[in-house]
């Protein structure tokens, strides 16, 4: 039979059995999740708990010990993915040297999007009238917008973004949390990760993470209500109570989180 | 391999060696300053700098453009725009081609700045045709691009990367046959610079310095010159890796 076309209306991430060693030791342990497609999903965990690296496995960029890893119907990172699939690393990565239009210019280039895509991209992240300003004379916060920027070109339908909003004031926070809301209503998919867990709710799903395996997913809703607690912080806690009792039931599980 | 993503790779070097105009200029006038100190060094000593003035017309524009290359390409790795460029439908040797292209010109224009001092206003005199110098002066600043791009592969920091320069270009420099002919040397050391390219950017500039005409010779040297470019951009592209732990 001949290779059909992967369904439209599969999850946009399926992810079963993934296992990551990073000089020999485990950092992601039997992951499994999916990401539905339109969703605003959050992953969120303490920072070092191996989020970057379940999103860097997502996008194809890490070299994984097991497991599968597909995304919008092909393996993570088949080059038919490379201009489908938008992903923002931590650490801003754009060129330093270059004026904010000059980098989308060439990322534009590079991904065959259309020459109008750097314009509109500016717009969305709210930095038109920074176009012709060099990158290192930016702010942090305005130089991550340009990162985001970049990933937002050609419309990807699957976005990875890695603490996008780490270091940015409340009013730009809430301008970027409406721009992901727009751009699910769009079509597209977000998987945005975050150590901040006042940002669960701004999410339509939730993964949360703590030590390289996965605590819960569920949605914000849920997920208050599975651990009758009133906010994301407080679920996370009676998880990791629960796991470290089930892990080892000798030790006190009096909390009593059901 | 896709024209469009290299020709955008390459304006985009040469947009970012823009922003920084103290490197453009010691890039393009660096090289020159040598040559003319070299030429008073032996002052009144036309044969010394005769002899001498081919050979360094060669291999200054070579280590200046391996250290250039070196930082830049380690920056890319650093920075993270490497792996974004990865995850993007870019080829390595699209991106390679691209910055080879961009510091090519570089050396191009290095090269024509160098070989009309040196030539035109220092009256450097060989006895093979002047052009051919200009050649293999562009050659070997494409050589000395082609290793910066490779070696900048091993060094995690701008540190290692300069250091790369004595540990990778000096021993070259020792057994090119500048300080002592190379069938004076030891066998095995002899055996050692057969191996080593700058060797033959070397041979190929004596000869032009000594020999009339173009022989097939200088086109033999010139051959391997650029053939160890290309080897050195094939391993670079080997080095460059989608999936990293």
């Amino acid at each position: 039979m001949m290779n059909s076309a992967p369904p439209a209306d599969g999850p946009a991430v399926d992810v079963r059995g993934l296992r990551v060693l990073r000089g020999g030791r485990p950092v992601l342990q039997e992951i499994d999740l999916t990401v539905a497609r339109g969703s605003v999903t959050g992953l969120l965990g303490p920072s070092g708990c191996g989020k970057t690296t379940l999103l860097r496995s997502i996008v194809g960029v890490q070299r994984t010990e097991a497991g599968e890893v597909r995304v919008l119907g092909l393996p993570a990172g088949a080059p038919a993915l490379r201009d489908r699939v938008g992903y923002v690393t931590q650490a801003p990565s754009v060129h330093a040297d270059l004026s904010v239009l000059a980098n989308l210019r060439y990322f534009a280039e590079v991904l065959g999007a259309p020459r109008s895509d750097p314009a509109r991209v500016l717009d969305e992240v709210g930095l038109r009238e920074h176009a012709k300003d060099l990158v290192g004379k930016l702010s942090g916060g305005q130089r991550a917008r340009v990162s985001l920027a970049a990933a937002l070109l050609g419309a990807p339908e699957l976005l990875v973004l890695d603490e996008p909003t780490v270091g940015l004031d409340p009013v730009l926070r809430q301008e970027l949390w409406q721009l992901f809301h727009r751009l699910a209503e769009a079509g597209a998919t977000l998987l945005i990760s975050s150590h901040v867990m006042d940002e669960a709710a701004r999410c339509t799903a939730l993964l949360l993470m703590r030590e390289g395996r996965l605590l819960a997913h569920d949605t914000p809703r849920a997920l208050l209500a599975a651990t009758g607690t009133a906010d994301v912080e407080s679920a996370f806690l009676a998880l990791v109570a629960d796991a470290d009792a089930d892990a080892d039931p000798g030790r006190t599980a009096s909390e009593g989180v059901s | 391999m896709n024209a469009a993503r290299t020709l955008a790779t390459a304006r985009r070097v040469l947009l970012q060696l823009r922003a920084d105009p103290r490197t453009v200029a010691m890039l393009l006038l660096v090289p020159c300053l040598l040559i003319v100190l070299l030429k008073y060094a032996f002052d009144g000593r036309q044969a010394v700098f005769d002899s001498l003035g081919a050979p360094l017309l060669g291999i200054f524009p070579m280590v200046v453009m391996f250290l250039v290359t070196a930082v830049a390409t380690l920056r890319e790795r650093t920075t993270g725009t490497l792996e974004r460029l990865l995850t993007m439908p870019l080829g390595k040797l699209d991106l390679l081609l691209g910055y080879a292209l961009a510091f090519g010109l570089v050396a191009l224009v290095q090269g024509l700045l160098a070989f009309g001092l040196t030539v035109g206003l220092l009256g450097l005199d060989i006895a093979g045709p002047s052009w051919a110098l200009l050649a293999v002066a562009v050659a070997d600043g494409l050589l000395g691009m082609a290793l910066g791009l490779f070696v900048s592969a091993f060094a995690a920091t701008e540190f290692q990367a300069v250091q790369f320069m004595p540990a990778f270009l000096l021993p070259q420099l020792l057994l090119c046959g500048l300080f002592t002919p190379r069938d004076t040397m030891a066998g095995w050391l002899h055996a050692l610079s057969d191996v080593l390219p700058l060797s033959y950017a070397v041979d190929a500039m004596n000869r032009l310095t000594s020999e009339t005409g173009l022989g097939g010779a200088v086109a033999v040297d010139l051959a391997v010159v650029l053939g160890c470019t290309l080897l050195a951009l094939a391993l670079g592209a080997a080095t460059l890796r989608r999936r990293t732990e």
